[in-house]
């Protein structure tokens, strides 16, 4: 199994709840603070990010461009949410000495072996695939599957069994069938 | 406060608590799409039924308003399985991969990296697909209690139990 050094961890249980709390404060806090409720997300942080980035080399290109105007291309709620990701791993990772630095994820350099280039290359293309595929459907496993499922949205349900099962298939075909181990 | 610090705040929070469930982790997401490890479902689902409760009890309250998603059938199904698809290889979805960079598993940035292209592309695909796949049918923000002509909290008690039925599963299965 993947995880002695995982010992220190929370139940996924208790860590899942409170990031049940989590949502629910955040609707009460984003609505009391800008009078309309925001929802844990993060794909279109990458939209925003995208646009912001763009906006350095084509301005006139983000700003004839539909998408990019539909989504607003500013730093937003969302986007300092998705930044603070980033901050609380940190922090957290640090009270518990979890924090690794990692060239390459050790199930992948068991299967693909230990080079960067190769794993690089592999998740550019993933991601690549990923977020076209996030944003047709609207939203990630934080949109679509947390806040989706806690709001009963229809979406939500049908684009998280989706996301498991091409997951699930594909996960097949590039790491082996699950008794491999 | 700005909306924009509450989101810093809210994040940092998320962050830490998806580190302290151990979800971030590569092997972690491609153990559960390999079926070997269910920490992330066991993570999604219990944030799911407390977050569900909280919300709906808010909203019969009239305190916060819903915001669902368009049930756009193409673009869900489609987008649902590339989105999948690309999970899998990359081994992280948007939100834990800026978490698995935060402990120090900067090999994330790659899929970051993609995701950015990938949102880029998209944005320039968007008329396109607008004409197309979006353009299939789409049946606006349903709620699952409408669709089955009942209330909320039928619907509640209902996946709650589906989600407390699959866990007992998962741990005796453990054992």
């Amino acid at each position: 199994m993947a995880g002695e050094s995982d010992g220190k961890g929370w139940s996924p249980y208790l860590a899942g709840a409170l990031v049940g709390v989590l949502a629910v404060v955040s609707a009460l806090a984003t609505t009391g603070l800008a009078g309309k409720t925001s929802y844990l997300g993060a794909s279109t942080t990458f939209v925003r990010a995208a646009g912001l980035l763009e906006q350095r080399v084509a301005p006139e290109h983000v700003e004839a461009n539909d998408y990019y105007t539909s989504k607003k291309v500013r730093v937003d709620w969302q986007f300092m949410l998705v930044a603070g990701i980033i901050v609380g791993a940190l922090a957290a990772s640090l009270t518990d000495r979890s924090f690794k630095w990692e060239r390459v994820p050790p199930v992948w350099a068991e299967r693909f072996g230990p080079s960067v280039g190769k794993r690089a290359v592999w998740a550019v293309l993933g991601g690549i695939v990923a977020m076209i595929g996030a944003r047709m459907a609207g939203g990630c496993p934080s949109g679509h599957g947390l806040s989706g499922n806690m709001q009963l949205s229809v979406s939500g349900l049908v684009a998280m069994l989706l996301f498991l099962g091409a997951g699930i298939v594909v996960a097949r075909f590039v790491y082996g069938g699950p008794k491999h181990e | 406060m700005s909306s924009q610090m509450l989101g810093l705040i809210t994040g940092i929070f998320f962050g830490f608590l998806l580190q302290k469930g151990r979800v971030l982790r590569f092997e972690r997401q491609i153990g559960f799409l390999r079926l070997q490890d269910m920490t992330v479902l066991k993570f999604m689902l219990s944030a799911i039924v407390v977050g569900m409760i909280g919300l709906h009890w808010l909203e019969a309250q009239e305190v916060i308003a819903f915001s669902r998603k368009s049930m756009n059938v193409g673009g869900v199904v489609l987008g649902g399985i590339l989105f999948g698809a690309g999970w899998a290889v990359m081994g992280y979805c948007p939100g834990t991969s800026l978490g698995a960079l935060g402990e120090g598993r900067w090999h994330a940035v790659f899929a970051v990296l993609g995701m950015l292209i990938g949102a880029a592309l998209y944005a320039e695909l968007y008329p396109a697909f607008k004409g197309s796949v979006l353009a299939w049918k789409d049946f606006g923000k349903i709620g699952l209690p409408e669709v089955l002509g009942t209330c909320p909290a039928v619907v509640i008690v209902i996946y709650a139990a589906v989600v407390v039925a699959l866990c007992a599963c998962i741990e005796r299965r453990k054992r």
